[in-house]
């Protein structure tokens, strides 16, 4: 079976800028990768490549062992989801019809729509009174959620993610985080998030990409990134490394 | 309130289903024009700034040219239209009224709506426009579902300024032969009727704010989904008002329509042989306030019926002829002339309304001025006030070559102050017309012209060329040839400028119509 998502030699230039710099990358069906990198490292144009947001400038990329250069670019994204940074959710519309847009889009009967909107609210844990609210009625813990439902209205396999968390607060985040690696579990999604945050990345993902200027420096699970010896990446991992043994030093085991 | 008033406010209110209803129908046709035409410009030129800004630019600069003008513009503009297509293409249409009046009023409409259609669209936050490709919307789809329901309060904004600018434009429909609320405003400020002025004000202003309001309550409900009643609400307004016209329409339009231009002795004329032809048993209706060269034109394509012109303006104005012979060649000559254009001149109304030079009879005599070749003796150190197109028409060409006249300073103002300045001593002089009703009352005398600088102006019945052989038509205004004195005009021009007091037009032409026919032993 072809992995889910391929990146085969993938470069895209804006301007004088190559933003993403020949990287090879392959996601497994069923995986849950982080793509870790600071801010311009290119992390979100490979993701937007994905989707078919942009076009790149040379390389291929594959979903399910087909060239997507080579299909419609709006059935695939209608049968890949994607979740914005901020939600980005249609403001003139109901969280309902958020949620239920791709599925529109697609002409699935009202009926149908409506009940798989439901079960979404209920999977992502949004209250059922939120149904009929307009987004600016919800908090931005809430519109995630939404956006997420969103995303997944359409069943795809694959889940795009464009630090979805990164604008909320720490307890929200954690909360988000822990119940979108649940779903993928439950769901069998292929997930792919971009984040700045390199302990999120390990606490959810199974395996982390880290980019650096466009290229994609190392790639593997959290252990064998700490083994290595690329300064970049022993940097990165130098920030979740302290923060842990300082909360080790300030919340001794057993008090709570 | 006094009964004079009382009786002006139900003239105007009785006037209102027909002036309301033509309104309505040159606004709401321009306004769905300008939309028509500029919505989908709008979406086209929005990802293309250079065509985005070229429209803009066009729309801004008709946007400048002032309203009058442009309605008045599109007028000769058709004209011209018209008789391409009937000569190349077999068929013709009116250039008059209407069609001006739709084209050039929305031409109006379509700056606020392209520039707010544009802005709105630019306006979507690119997040938004992102997210709507993310869901996998193409590009149509993400117009429709996204981009315009979110431009869709500027969009309206756009729309309701357009429909305020319109309908108050509208008005100023009246002079190229629309019927409007601007009927009342025009035929107010020749009468000096105060009151039609301010009725037509009111009127246009109150249905502005009707159709501004419906269309808001309309907006309102397309954004809260949930709140139905305020969309049907502003739809129904909507409608009613679009369905005000058919009050007018409900009567039935005379067989004889009788044209007058912009000043108070021509809404007299027009009302005194619309009643003739009633008392003649044939059913007549008016179109007052018609600009002086659109009337000529509407005359002769058959637009309207008869009106009063006068000799002079035709022979200077009309048919650009050099220095006017004695009167009886004139009107031999004009009448040649108006017949290759198939009108006919039926004959002289009797009086004359020329340009005079006109000055008070005390300063006159007082300086021992009698004609304009005195005047010009001593004419460097006064002024002299005269009409808008006065300075700039062949007469005062005339006046200057031939006596040398020269004055210290020359000043345009409406007909109606020039006589106030003139007593007021503001001015010394003033360009004013024969048969004014101000030269008896404010004691004035007009200074003789003995070098015939100035060619005659006997007023003239012309009949379209539809009715060229009409016997109905000359019986009916046969009686009133030859039976208008200068003073009868000057002195029903006096009493209709009193603005209603001594009775509304109609009542002046009737009282001049009593007295032709049961003449003085």
């Amino acid at each position: 079976m072809p992995p889910a998502i391929t990146f085969d030699h993938v470069t895209k230039r804006f301007g004088a800028v190559t933003a993403v710099d020949d990287v090879s990358l392959a996601v497994a069906r069923g995986e849950f990768v982080a793509i870790v990198g600071a801010s311009g490292s290119g992390k979100t144009t490979l993701l937007r490549l994905a989707h078919r947001l942009t076009e790149p400038d040379a390389g291929t990329i594959r979903v399910h062992g087909d060239d997507i250069a080579a299909g419609n670019a709006i059935a695939l994204r209608r049968r890949v989801g994607f979740v914005f940074q901020s939600a980005a959710l249609f403001p003139h519309m109901t969280v309902a019809e958020n949620i239920g847009i791709t599925p529109r889009l697609l002409g699935t009967a009202p009926a149908e729509i409506a009940a798989r909107v439901s079960e979404l609210i209920a999977l992502v844990r949004l209250e059922k009174d939120h149904r009929d609210r307009m987004p600016d009625e919800l908090s931005g813990g809430e519109r995630q959620r939404a956006g997420v439902a969103r995303a997944l209205a359409a069943r795809p396999g694959i889940v795009l993610m464009d630090e979805p968390f990164g604008a909320l607060d720490p307890l929200t985040r954690d909360a988000l985080g822990d119940d979108y690696r649940a779903l993928h579990h439950r769901l069998g999604l292929t997930s792919v998030m971009i984040t700045h945050d390199i302990t999120e990345a390990m606490l959810l993902a199974d395996r982390i990409a880290v980019m650096e200027h466009g290229r994609l420096i190392a790639q593997g699970t959290p252990e064998e990134l700490a083994a290595s010896d690329d300064p970049s990446v022993r940097y990165f991992l130098s920030s979740p490394r302290r923060k842990a043994e300082r909360l080790r030093a300030l919340l001794p085991q057993g008090s709570a | 309130m006094s009964p004079a008033t009382a009786s002006q406010l139900a003239q105007a209110w009785a006037r209102l289903p027909d002036y309301l209803g033509a309104h309505v129908t040159v606004s709401l046709c321009a306004l769905a024009l300008g939309l028509i035409v500029s919505l989908p410009l709008a979406l086209f030129a929005r990802r293309r700034p250079g065509l985005r800004e070229t429209l803009l630019g066009i729309a801004s600069i008709a946007q400048t040219v002032p309203g009058l003008a442009l309605l008045a513009l599109f007028y000769p503009l058709l004209l011209a239209a018209a008789s391409f297509t009937a000569t190349w293409l077999g068929f013709s249409f009116s250039a008059f009224g209407f069609l001006p009046a739709v084209l050039a009023l929305a031409l109006y409409a379509m700056l606020p709506v392209m520039r707010n259609t544009i802005t709105g669209l630019q306006g979507v936050n690119p997040e938004l426009l992102e997210a709507a490709k993310g869901v996998g919307m193409t590009e149509r789809q993400s117009l429709t579902l996204v981009e315009l329901p979110l431009a869709l309060p500027t969009i309206m904004a756009g729309i309701r300024t357009a429909a305020v600018w319109v309908i108050g434009t509208a008005t100023l429909s009246t002079p190229i032969g629309q019927t409007s609320l601007g009927n009342y405003i025009f035929s107010g400020l020749q009468t000096q009727n105060w009151i039609f002025v301010l009725f037509g004000c009111a009127a246009s202003a109150l249905l502005a704010l009707a159709v501004d309001g419906a269309l808001a309550l309309i907006e309102n409900g397309m954004r809260h989904r949930r709140k139905p009643l305020r969309m049907l609400v502003g739809s129904v307004a909507l409608l009613a008002i679009a369905l005000l016209p058919l009050m007018g329409f409900a009567r039935p339009h005379a067989a004889y329509v009788v044209g007058a231009k912009t000043f108070t002795e021509q809404y007299i004329l027009s009302a005194l042989i619309a009643e003739r032809l009633r008392d003649a048993g044939l059913s007549a209706e008016t179109r007052p306030g018609l600009g002086s060269s659109v009337i000529y034109e509407a005359l002769r394509a058959s637009e309207i019926d008869v009106y009063v012109d006068y000799t002079g303006t035709l022979w200077a104005n009309q048919f650009h002829l050099g220095p006017a012979p004695p009167r009886d060649e004139v009107l031999a000559i004009l009448k040649q002339r108006l017949a290759q254009s198939g009108i006919t001149l039926l004959g002289k109304l009797g009086f004359e309304n020329a340009y005079a030079l006109v000055m008070p009879r005390a300063r006159a005599a007082a300086l021992n001025i009698h004609s304009i070749a005195d005047l010009a003796a001593q004419s460097r150190a006064m002024s002299i006030a005269g009409d808008y197109e006065f300075f700039s028409r062949p007469e005062w060409a005339a006046l200057t070559q031939d006596y040398g006249l020269a004055f210290r300073t020359e000043r345009q103002m409406q007909p109606d102050f020039m006589y106030a300045a003139l007593v007021a001593g503001e001015v010394d002089v003033i360009a004013g017309y024969t048969s004014d009703g101000a030269i008896a009352a404010d004691d004035l005398v007009v200074l003789s012209d003995p070098k015939r600088a100035i060619p005659p102006y006997d007023a003239i019945v012309l009949i379209a060329p539809r009715r060229a052989n009409d016997q109905a038509l000359r019986d009916a205004l046969a009686p009133l040839l030859g039976k208008i004195s200068l003073a009868t005009m000057r002195d029903a021009n006096r009493r209709a400028a009193e603005g209603g007091r001594s009775g509304s037009v109609e009542d002046i032409a009737a009282g001049i119509l009593r007295s032709i026919a049961a003449p003085q032993p």
